[in-house]
């Protein structure tokens, strides 16, 4: 099953690589991964999705929890969440295409950040479902370049990942 | 408050430590941490002959002591000499701090003289590192690396330090922290009650239980408490290579060491038990066999302070995660609350009968009982050795080991009254361990008996460590089981290969082992008959302030059994001689 990881760690050098060193040492999978700095410039959030049985995801949460430079780990698949992927994506546009391409965007509630002569980047954000299905939509002979940010998450209502 | 030099903050903070040995190696990138010690440390400093060996001595000094092992290795090879070290004490759980050179901050990613990316090639083996960026920094980070390498589960850390961070000339305030707190680190300190209830309950409603119990009780100080717990409910205990002393192997409840090579009762005794309480162990593959036939009946009852120890491998029916002296103390005490206050204890018709049938399993293959070797040659048996050393040493001896055939028969046949007796690399198999490490137990222990249990193969991976054990007069004994061969490599190639020896054995050219230890100063010994055998023992072992080699030839067809079969195998599944299988 597809989980949504969100942890806390020290925003230290090394500590990025502990966590991904980890995933490779132990031959667990990481489909996603973003980080960044948190309102606490002492602290990143790193949020990775990956997938397994219950076990496995079991062992990745305490191997996680193990290292020492990770405070806190979550699971955002276990409750409600909210889990958003920004997107970017080159798209070749010209001539009839252009208002196809167009309308597909606003369909999707996406928009059109850069135009050339012969393309469109569109700027799309949603679930990672939402934005394979732009890609369906728009179809593979038109996409030129994707570039994906992985997704984040947050729990719904008043649960908070914080120390 | 006082001024001192990154270098000095290190020779200082170690001593505000209370760190009795350092063993390490000079180079460029540590020259001015030398310096410091050179000029005002008290610290002994053991210079080895290879990195590898320091960290194989102090991580001996660790496991017969409890107390952190010291390493200070250079930059580049330095550093990556102490891996194979650094490794072996990850894999058993040893607190270590490894102090490593590095070359200079603004050089570091340019490819120079002597780097190696020391955090990073360490990365996999380590329970923490630490890059110095600056000299203030120096007096937390050291208190930091103890604290996380000696707490929770133990595990060696490394401090990378670049060598401009350590220069003579720039000073700083250093003030030695009492204690440090990480928010990100907090080992668990106390069982779950509602678990150890539980759990005390299924282990006393048990009729067929097996205490299984690892190196976990002896690094977490619990095995009078353990000993206790068994003889209370008088249930059986076994042991894994980690854990041989942590109950006393002389107690009628010992049912020996479990596992790959484990007795045959063990063995038996888990595959078919009820209730298993296992503590401070792991459920490794070289203990389970093949894990979806393992132990069918049994409710698993798992105690560890590490809880991606716990189901792992094999799934806990009750998970506990906790220090094993407080888990333990605590289900010591649910145990007679039980009986105080609701009249449960163990059935005692249950567990006798029980014993009947450990007994019998015992009678029948014990390595104890009788020999389960031949004893028709004229060619002194790898086993014996360990016996008579057993007896010569009266049990008291501090035992380290090399990997191989000798590890197995030493494992068996020494019986370890007493935790942190037994010493050898068991999650690693390194071999070369045993000597260096026998250097850091002599260093703890000078008034004791320290014997190095190795092969001709092993000794030879650390032999230079000969060399360190002149300049520092440490008089162990060196018992080379020598049968000519890479003797475990040589018995998969008997068993699973035919008999193809593929560079197994080394055609002659080893060396003199008496001549060699005499060119360094040592007493060497040949012993060739069963007859010369104990008078050399008794020999070697009244020679109190020398280091004896004994080079000692054993029958090189001699296999350890019982030898669990894999694959597919169960725990109960086993070669008992080369031609007798369960
Ligand atoms: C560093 C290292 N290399 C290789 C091995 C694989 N290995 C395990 S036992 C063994 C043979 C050991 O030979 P020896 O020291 O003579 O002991 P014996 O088995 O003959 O008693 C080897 C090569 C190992 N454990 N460690
Ligand atoms: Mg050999």
């Amino acid at each position: 099953m597809r989980r949504i990881l969100s942890l806390l760690m020290e925003n230290e050098p090394g500590a990025l690589s502990r966590v991904v060193g980890l995933f490779a040492q132990r031959g667990y999978n990481i489909d996603s991964l973003n980080v960044a700095e948190t309102e606490d410039v002492t602290l990143s959030r790193l949020t990775l999705t990956t997938h397994g049985d219950d076990r496995k995801i079991e062992q990745i949460t305490k191997q996680l929890n193990k290292l020492v430079d990770v405070v806190k780990v979550v699971d955002l698949t276990e409750g409600a969440h909210i889990e958003r992927d920004l997107m970017l994506v080159k798209v070749r546009a010209s001539g009839s295409q252009r208002e196809e391409i167009k309308r597909t965007t606003d369909i999707f509630r996406g928009q059109v950040i850069d135009v050339g002569a012969t393309l469109y980047t569109i700027q799309l954000l949603g679930t990672r479902d939402k934005l394979d299905a732009f890609l369906k939509a728009v179809g593979e002979a038109q996409i030129i370049e994707v570039v994906r940010t992985g997704v984040s998450g947050i729990a719904r209502g008043e649960k908070v990942l914080s120390l | 408050m006082e001024l001192l030099s990154g270098g000095e903050m290190v020779a200082r903070a170690l001593e505000d430590e209370g760190v009795e040995f350092i063993f390490g190696y000079p180079g460029g990138a540590v020259l001015h941490i030398y310096d410091a010690l050179h000029k005002n440390c008290h610290i002994p400093h053991i210079l080895v002959r290879h990195e590898q060996a320091a960290t194989h001595a102090a991580d001996g000094y660790t496991r017969s002591t409890g107390r952190t092992g010291v390493v200070l290795v250079t930059s580049g090879p330095g550093a990556t000499n102490a891996i194979t070290g650094i490794a072996t004490a990850y894999m058993d759980s040893i607190p270590m701090v490894v102090l490593s050179g590095q070359v200079q901050s603004h050089l570091i990613g340019e490819d120079a003289f002597q780097e190696t990316d020391m955090v990073g090639i360490s990365r996999p083996i380590v329970k923490h590192s630490f890059m110095v960026k600056c000299a203030e920094d120096i007096p937390v980070m050291i208190k930091k690396a103890f604290h996380i390498a000696a707490s929770g589960r133990p595990g060696p850390v490394v401090i990378d330090i670049p060598k401009d961070i350590t220069r003579p000339d720039e000073k700083f305030e250093y003030k030695y922290p009492d204690s440090v707190k990480l928010r990100s680190y907090s080992p668990s300190t106390r069982g779950h009650t509602g678990q150890i209830k539980k759990a005390v309950r299924a282990l006393v409603a048990a009729k067929r239980p097996v205490i299984y119990a690892g190196g976990g009780v002896i690094q977490g100080g619990g095995s009078e408490l353990l000993t206790e717990l068994a003889r209370k409910l008088n249930y059986p205990v076994t042991n894994t290579l980690m854990g041989l002393g942590c109950f006393p192997a002389t107690d009628e409840r010992f049912i020996g060491m479990l596992g790959m090579h484990g007795f045959y009762e063990a063995n038996m005794a888990m595959h078919e038990s009820d209730v298993i309480l296992g503590i401070g162990v792991r459920f490794d593959d070289r203990v389970t066999n093949t894990l979806n036939k393992f132990c069918p009946d049994a409710t698993i009852i798992h105690v560890d302070i590490d809880p991606t120890s716990i189901s792992k491998t094999i799934a806990a029916d009750i998970p506990i995660v906790g220090p094993v002296d407080s888990v333990l103390t605590d289900m010591l005490n649910q145990v007679d609350s039980l009986r105080e206050k609701e009249e449960v204890e163990p059935d005692a018709a249950a567990i006798e009968r029980w014993w009947q049938r450990i007994n019998e399993w015992r009678a029948n293959h014990g390595l104890w009982n009788e020999p389960q070797y031949s004893q028709d040659s004229e060619q002194i048996k790898p086993q014996q050795v360990i016996e008579t050393l057993y007896q010569v040493t009266k049990g008291e001896a501090y035992v380290t080991s090399d990997v191989g055939q000798h590890q197995m028969f030493a494992a068996q046949y020494y019986r370890f009254d007493e935790p942190r007796r037994w010493i050898n690399s068991g999650g690693l198999g390194t071999m070369g361990f045993g000597f260096p490490a026998a250097m850091g137990v002599k260093l703890a222990h000078p008034d004791r008996d320290v014997v190095c249990i190795t092969g001709e193969g092993s000794i030879q991976m650390n032999i230079q460590e000969m060399s360190t054990c002149t300049q520092y007069d440490i008089p162990v004994v060196i018992i080379n089981m020598n049968n000519g061969y890479l003797g475990m490599v040589k018995q998969w190639q008997d068993m699973q290969y035919e008999g193809r020896h593929s560079q197994s054995t080394y055609q002659d050219s080893l060396p003199d082992f008496v001549k060699l230890a005499e060119a360094y100063g040592h007493v060497g010994m040949r012993v060739d008959t069963l007859q010369e055998l104990e008078p050399a023992l008794r020999k070697a072992l009244s020679m109190k302030d020398k280091l004896v080699f004994m080079d000692i030839y054993v029958d090189p067809a001699e296999h350890v059994y019982p030898m669990q079969i894999a694959p597919n195998g169960s725990m109960a599944d086993m070669w008992l001689s080369k031609t007798e299988r369960t």
